[in-house]
């Protein structure tokens, strides 16, 4: 190492001089500090944009899973890609109408980057999700029977907890009232509270609830109290995780309202899809 | 030489380990012991972070001006355990979704400054990464005793294969479900203190006060 040299001369050079100059003084600190950063830095963001395609892979396989565990069909054993192409078909919904539109590749299509996008999305002025922006196509899943009728669908849904967007599907059953199961995917709320959002036991809890009454307005909740409209669209709030909670009863109110997936249902109870 | 470097590695293991003499490290030791297989990527990690942040650290140690060697201490590990976050999520994400933020908590982890401010800055690299590597076996090696009993009695199985058949699955062993709580991983690893201490009575700390008795008149 040059720094444990130990020479009588002067050392020569600017690097070695720099070297064997003691590190306290005020210059050598900011180099030390300013050249560890960098190293550091470009490291870790080296390490970061070489190992995107993988996780993006990962990321991708582990959406498709969550697909399948909301819709009931997820068997560890088999191979979740051809699991996930052969069980579901994707198209894009467009919101408004309610109805699916061929204008977009449903396997291509990122909702995600359509949420940002001036030309596919809304700014948001009712905003209870937290979303910002609102993509007016999404893909949906459709799960079919043996005989080819739509059995279950998938939607996803997203919306703010606590810390962060809560990413999930909602699968319901094909009369669109119905719900089968609701589960998130991608967030960051605290371990051991809001992330109980994740704990099986609490999404299980979802399977039956009904969205709304018979009169057709929805009364779908989470939150500690059981409302008047009585157990079947009730879901029990999370203990200790109040905002969480608050997000999730905002967030699935406002999907399936009516800047949601409120006219695509109605198609779907009609019979129309 | 040979001779002392296997002492390094090897005395953080019981003589001096970090977590039940140093009791350092007991945050994420209680987070992630849970089930087995979590507990052994963690301290797969961890044994990372410490042995090449203390190797890295002390091949600059000459150099780092006294004034910020903790945030250059700091940079390292924090670069260390991004790294690792990002080789989880793109070779083992399932692991990295269930280790969560713990894996980020690395950084926070008093054993891994413990040994850059301790050793890495007064002794060379090699010497360095042994002794981090040491701490970080010592560490891993807590982190399994404690996860062994806390995924065998709490959900009966070893690394996810069921070893004791528990009632919910139509077996006869009811599983003790503290074990799978937090607050379990503290009194094992006090047990597991106590242990070590009993084993070797010179882990024992000396009092720091005496009771006084004072005589009545």
């Amino acid at each position: 190492m040059p720094d444990d040299d130990q020479t009588p001369q002067e050392p020569k050079g600017f690097l070695r001089r720099f070297l064997a100059a003691p590190p306290d003084t005020t210059s050598k600190t900011i180099i030390v500090a300013v050249s560890v950063c960098l190293v550091a830095s470009m490291v870790v963001s080296a390490a970061a944009v070489a190992l995107r395609p993988i996780q993006a892979v990962n990321s991708l396989k582990d959406k498709q899973i969550n697909i399948l565990q909301v819709a009931g069909v997820y068997d560890p054993e088999a191979d979740v890609l051809e699991a996930f192409s052969s069980a579901f078909e994707p198209r894009v919904l467009e919101l408004e109408s309610g109805s699916f539109s061929d204008a977009f590749d449903p396997v291509t299509f990122d909702d995600r980057a359509a949420a940002d996008d001036p030309a596919t999305s809304i700014a948001l002025e009712d905003d209870p999700a937290g979303i910002g922006r609102q993509s007016q196509y999404v893909t949906v899943y459709l799960l079919r029977d043996e005989a080819g009728a739509i059995d279950k669908v998938i939607l996803p849904i997203h919306g703010y907890g606590l810390w962060s967007t809560l990413y999930g599907f909602i699968a319901l059953e094909e009369n669109g009232n119905d719900i089968f199961g609701l589960q998130f995917y991608e967030h960051a709320e605290t371990p051991g509270l809001g992330a109980e959002v994740d704990n099986p036991r609490w999404k299980a809890l979802w399977n039956g609830k009904k969205l709304a009454d018979e009169t057709g307005a929805l009364q779908i909740s989470v939150t500690k109290t059981a409302p008047p409209a009585g157990p079947d669209y009730h879901v029990d709030a999370l203990a200790g995780a109040t905002l969480t909670t608050v997000g999730v009863h905002n967030l699935v109110n406002f999907w399936m309202g009516e800047a949601g997936y409120q006219p695509f249902l109605e198609n779907l109870r009609a019979g129309n899809v | 030489m040979a001779h002392k470097r296997r002492e390094m590695l090897l005395d953080p293991m019981v003589d001096n380990n970090p977590i039940t003499l140093q009791v350092l490290g007991i945050c994420s030791a209680l987070a992630v012991t849970s089930s087995l297989q979590v507990a052994f990527v963690m301290s797969v990690a961890v044994i990372f972070v410490t042995g090449f942040s203390s190797m890295f650290i002390s091949m600059i140690r000459s150099q780092i001006p006294g004034s910020i060697r903790i945030i250059v201490q700091m940079v390292i590990i924090a670069s260390l355990v991004i790294l690792v976050d990002q080789l989880l999520k793109a070779f083992a994400y399932e692991i990295s979704k269930t280790l969560s933020v713990f894996v980020g908590l690395i950084i926070t982890n008093c054993i891994v400054m413990g040994r850059a401010e301790a050793f890495a800055m007064k002794n060379p690299p090699i010497d360095s990464f042994i002794d981090g590597v040491g701490n970080g076996l010592g560490y891993g090696l807590i982190l399994m005793l404690v996860g062994v009993i806390r995924e065998l009695f709490g959900a009966g199985s070893l690394f996810g294969i069921t070893i004791l058949e528990t009632v919910n699955n139509g077996g006869w062993y009811v599983p003790n479900g503290l074990l799978l709580l937090p607050p379990s991983a503290f009194f094992i690893i006090g047990l597991i203190i106590w242990a070590f201490r009993s084993w070797k009575p010179e882990q024992v700390e000396e009092r720091e006060y005496k009771i006084q008795t004072v005589e009545a008149h």
